[in-house]
């Protein structure tokens, strides 16, 4: 087996188009997602059935099916609707960037939700009673007390989510998109060197999967700084 | 009702492979599980090197990549080691054995990390115990830790199936007869891709809820020589 990993120099600028693709798409469903699971969250804690319910089966499906199958609903599926292919909506979705967008912000909502959720019940009871004791609203006490806490606890098991999310978005290059895994499907089609070219897109991801590792810590020991003086234990849930 | 335009059959068929591909794919990455915490857990600095490296690697390439890579990349592989033996045939992997290569290879990495930590969670006096009564090694890993990691794993274990379970549709880009390949078969014979894909997701939310229940009695079964209170 002869390995020639020239190949992987001379088209490195390609598989650098093809990564800052991928970080597009991970940021923006990230940023998305987060937007979209904190309702979500906090919808499916609430007692009332009418209200939980549907976040409920919203996070059971989208964590209970394959992306892949997500994906390809969106991207092919919406198209099967005459009424979705008059609407104004089109222009978006007629776009494989804005189908896999879509798919992997709701895939990721889902996942996120579930982290927030996990979150919020985490912080002690007491802390919402003294909430309550000094008279705060309960628009007050999320704002100032209970969501910054829970941010505080979310973040690693956040900083998985984007690892997930970042390995999920290979996923893209099913529908034609030229991620960092598309772009190196096309370059192999012109060379046949999957070997080389496929370990290098391999060795780039395993680079943003660390960095994104290593800023998380960062942000962790920056955000449960007031832990350190008090010596209190953060609650390790998921 | 729902009109499948006699496609449902071939998705049954696709879900028996889905199902085949999971359950061998599970049996693979649990023995790499146990394995690979076996040698984490090792005094042997070189297994240990290598078990990180396995894990550190697998679990940050996308499982796409890894299921592209084995099914583009063993056929060079396997051909390169066969011409050492002056073996000059073309051989080829089927897309079956590579997903199971695939799946089986992510599942062990993070198996991996389920089994350490449930070997560490076995208590030094259960060792000491069975040493004392003369059990030999084998007889003391088998009858007395095995189903005590068992008990403490499975939680982790049944998460992992189920993410084992949602990724086998990746397999299906590499052209295995699944779920997935079945419904991309019916949608460009009938133009109906939200309904075949939504059928798709249903089946799949189907086995999700079937393997949830069979994680659940597992738990019930390895706790029940446990009182709680």
């Amino acid at each position: 087996m002869e390995l020639d990993f020239s190949v992987v120099i001379e088209y490195f600028p390609r598989l650098l188009s093809g990564t800052w693709m991928t970080i597009k798409l991970v940021i923006l469903s990230i940023v998305l997602g987060a937007i979209v699971a904190l309702p979500i969250a906090l919808a499916r804690i609430s007692k009332n059935p009418l209200i939980s319910t549907g976040p409920f089966a919203f996070i059971f499906f989208f964590r209970g099916t394959p992306l892949l199958v997500q994906i390809f609903l969106v991207y092919y599926g919406a198209s099967q609707f005459e009424a979705v292919r008059e609407s104004f909506l089109w222009p978006v979705l007629k776009e494989p960037f804005w189908c896999a967008i879509i798919a992997f912000t709701l895939n990721t909502s889902a996942y996120t939700a579930e982290i927030f959720r996990g979150a919020i019940q985490a912080i002690p009871e007491g802390e919402v009673e003294a909430c309550k004791v000094v008279g705060m609203t309960k628009a007050q006490m999320y704002r100032r007390i209970l969501l910054p806490r829970a941010f505080g606890i979310v973040l690693p098991a956040y900083g998985n989510e984007i690892i997930l999310m970042l390995k999920a978005s290979a996923l893209a290059s099913t529908i034609t998109l030229l991620d960092l895994t598309g772009m190196a499907r096309t370059i192999i089609a012109r060379t046949y060197t999957p070997i080389e070219i496929f370990l290098a897109a391999g060795a780039i991801y395993l680079v943003i999967s660390i960095g994104v590792i290593y800023i998380f810590k960062l942000v962790e020991k920056r955000q449960n700084r007031y832990l350190g003086t008090l010596s209190i234990k953060v609650p390790d849930k998921g | 009702m729902l009109d499948l335009h006699g496609f449902g059959d071939q998705l049954l068929q696709g879900a028996s492979i889905t199902i085949q591909l999971a359950l061998s794919s599970l049996v693979v990455g649990l023995i790499l599980g146990l394995l690979g915490a076996s040698a984490k857990l090792s005094n042997i600095k070189p297994l240990q090197w290598i078990a990180n490296f396995y894990t550190t690697i697998i679990r940050g390439v996308p499982e796409l990549l890894t299921v592209l890579i084995i099914y583009f990349g063993a056929t060079t592989v396997l051909m390169s080691i066969a011409s050492l033996f002056g073996y000059e045939e073309y051989i080829e992997i089927g897309p079956f054995a590579a997903g199971v290569t695939a799946l089986g290879l992510t599942f062990g990495a993070y198996a991996t990390e389920v089994f350490r930590g449930a070997l560490q969670a076995i208590p030094k006096g259960q060792h000491e115990a069975a040493i004392v009564l003369g059990m030999h090694p084998r007889r003391k890993f088998f009858r007395i830790i095995l189903p005590q990691v068992w008990r403490v794993a499975l939680p982790g274990i049944g998460n992992l199936f189920l993410v084992l379970l949602k990724d086998t549709a990746l397999v299906s880009v590499v052209g295995l007869e699944d779920i997935m390949r079945k419904a991309n078969v019916a949608v460009s014979n009938t133009k109906e891709p939200f309904l075949f894909y939504l059928v798709a997701a249903f089946m799949y939310l189907a086995l999700t809820i079937v393997s949830m229940m069979v994680v659940y009695y597992l738990e019930k079964r390895a706790s029940r020589g446990l009182t709680r209170g």
